[in-house]
């Protein structure tokens, strides 16, 4: 019968193999795994002389070394302690004003939202070194406030502009539902609208505290000498030191909240809420 | 259960009458509905009754308690949008508690009420569901038991079913209404759909550029209506302009005697009031297009000076494209200055079911 001829005339389609695409995948991986193996490898290697592509000797002597230091303790707790006061205090400030640029018009509504895009408009060394000038006068130099005070200012752009495209995308229908069920403007908020909201804010959020616990040169320049957070001291350790392992082993160690971090934010936020926070 | 009082309400945005003038007494158990095309005021209108607008002037009362000032949630209505605005954070059981949550009702009273009202709405056992795992019709099911479940003097009803299809949108709205029947709940209903409002409501409201063209029932509405906007809004309607002289309506199709003092009028006849027959010579029109609805055929006839009429016959068999024709008027009304001034009576023999063929037009 035809159809039996057919049948078994029947071929699968060769595979096609997208060489170009894997090609360039490889390459890429490479190019962004190859330093983080590179660091990774130092950290735990106790002596790794030229020529050898592998250390000569792995261990963990310098990790020992590394947290044995006090400077090294002192330096997590400072940085989370800075990272969660600024946290704390972007929150407090900019999501009323990320609600009040949500919901209200105001004078002034436009140029206001676009100046804080002004902080990250202009080279951050510039800006730094003439608010240290400022900050000296002020006797905030050295201080934990001022440090405090700086990386806030990084902070305020990403925990005014989500939160606001957060606001907005709550669906005003709902909250007049909520009021035609009896709720007060108040229980609308804390029912309603912030639940709505709450993953894209919690995305903000999350990467303020990521963005500050990282944050570098604001710290070196206005914390120096009496400062030194985490991410200051691998920078110093790397710089100064000759031990190469000093500032494998921080490098590493400073992987940890960001991939916690990562973690979370699959947990908490899910899929779309980033993009929907940037407005997709 | 209540009685609605609308008074004298307008709404001004900047220049724009949104509602102008707008009086209605909706009586305690009935569902009235306004009709009318986008722009025409009734969502505003609406949403002023459920407290989400202010009007600029007039008052509304309910039951002879002024609420124009109170805010939505001191009012006693209960609205249903037509996106139906569930909260997407709460599965359906939490949806429709909310708001006996808020009243502080103990739980197991809370429970009793949503579980007999989601019996009421037929979906029963869907307490734990979320909302995007319903389909549209649940969905505004859901809303409307939110509302009823907290027993709301006046149900407000925003284009429920607009985004439904066809035959949902049958189904559902014939449910809502023997639930209105069956609670006795004095009930608003906004659509832009005339067979919804022509189906359910004890009255409709005509309106137009926020103001009310006819305040009737459904009947009254389609067979009578008072203004030629309302002739031509609801259903199909021809609209013819001519003269009225020497006693007859005059216009290069029609010539029909009619008693009423001369002047411009407009003559409006329905397609099904409208036959035609096969014309012998010097024919009325030619047949420009015969479509087939199934349960009828809509004949296009057109004019020798280019105006279009629509006649409905029974079937589209011997009709054909280019045939010349004579029409033959049933039952017709004549308007002039926004109001009816004559009606063709049932006694005339012109809506007699022997379709008789009219004087040879006189050319204006």
């Amino acid at each position: 019968m035809a159809a039996a001829t057919d049948t078994q005339n029947l071929v699968a389609p060769p595979a096609r193999v997208d060489f170009v695409g894997i090609g360039y995948a490889v390459v890429l991986s490479i190019l962004i795994i190859f330093p983080l193996l590179v660091v990774g490898t130092w950290a735990f290697t106790d002596v790794w002389r030229y020529p050898n592509v592998v250390p000569q000797q792995f261990g963990l002597r310098f990790w020992n070394q590394t947290l044995t230091r006090a400077d090294v303790w002192s330096a997590l707790w400072l940085s989370l302690q800075l990272s969660t006061v600024v946290t704390l205090l972007s929150a407090a400030i900019c999501l009323p004003a990320a609600y009040a640029f949500a919901r209200m018009k105001f004078p002034g509504r436009n140029v206001l939202f676009f100046s804080f895009l002004a902080g990250h408009a202009f080279p951050k060394f510039g800006l730094l070194v003439a608010i240290a000038a400022i900050f000296l006068q002020l006797n905030l130099i050295g201080t934990f406030w001022g440090v405090v005070l700086i990386q806030l200012v990084g902070t305020l752009l990403f925990m005014i502009w989500i939160p606001v495209a957060a606001f907005q995308s709550v669906d005003r229908r709902m909250e007049e539902a909520a009021r035609d069920v009896g709720a007060s403007p108040l229980r609308v908020f804390w029912s309603i609208t912030l639940p709505q909201a709450g993953p894209t804010i919690a995305a903000a959020i999350l990467l303020s505290f990521v963005g500050t616990f990282y944050e570098t040169e604001g710290a070196w320049l206005i914390g120096a000498p009496g400062i030194r957070t985490m991410p200051v001291l691998m920078i110093t350790f790397i710089n100064n030191q000759i031990v190469v392992q000093y500032g494998a082993v921080l490098s590493v160690l400073l992987w940890v909240p960001s991939f916690i971090a990562l973690l979370f934010a699959r947990r908490v936020i899910g899929g779309g809420a980033f993009a929907r926070g940037f407005g997709a | 259960m209540a009685k609605l009082d609308i008074t004298g309400i307008s709404k001004i945005f900047n220049t724009v009458r949104a509602v102008d003038d707008f009086s209605l007494n909706v009586e305690d158990g009935e569902l009235v509905c306004l009709l009318g095309p986008s722009g025409s005021g009734k969502s505003t209108l609406l949403r002023m009754i459920g407290g989400f607008e202010t009007p600029t002037y007039g008052s509304i009362s309910i039951d002879g308690e002024d609420i124009t000032r109170l805010p939505p949630e001191k009012r006693p209505t209960g609205m249903v949008f037509q996106s139906h605005a569930l909260w997407s954070h709460m599965n359906v059981f939490k949806n429709i508690a909310f708001g006996l949550k808020l009243r502080r009702l103990p739980q197991a009273e809370i429970r009793h009420k949503v579980e007999t009202v989601l019996d009421l709405v037929g979906l029963q056992g869907f307490g734990k569901r979320l909302t995007h795992q319903l389909s549209g019709g649940q969905q505004q099911r859901v809303a409307l038991a939110r509302s009823l479940v907290l027993e709301p003097k006046i149900l407000l009803l925003d284009e429920p079913f607009a985004s439904l299809d066809q035959h949902l949108r049958e189904r559902l709205r014939e449910e809502v209404r023997d639930i209105q029947q069956r609670l006795k709940i004095t009930t608003l209903f906004v659509t832009h759909a005339q067979d919804e409002a022509l189906a359910v409501s004890d009255r409709i409201v005509v309106m137009r550029d926020g103001r009310s063209e006819q305040i009737a029932r459904p009947a009254e509405v389609y067979r009578e209506p008072a203004t030629p906007f309302v002739a031509g809004f609801i259903g199909q309607m021809n609209l013819l302009n001519g003269e009225v002289r020497d006693g007859r309506f005059v216009h290069s199709a029609f010539n029909v005697p009619v008693t009423i003092a001369e002047g411009n009028a407009i003559l409006a006849v329905r397609p099904e009031a409208l036959a035609i027959a096969p014309a012998s010579s010097e024919p009325m029109g030619h047949i420009h297009r015969v479509t087939d609805y199934g349960t009828h055929a809509m004949i296009d006839v057109e004019l020798p000076d280019g105006e279009r009429l629509k006649s409905s016959m029974p079937t589209a068999d011997e009709w054909s494209s280019g045939q010349p024709v004579d029409l033959v008027p049933g039952a017709f009304a004549l308007y002039r200055d926004n109001a009816v001034i004559y009606r063709s009576s049932r006694s005339n023999p012109a809506s007699s079911a022997a379709p008789r063929k009219i004087r040879k037009p006189v050319h204006v």
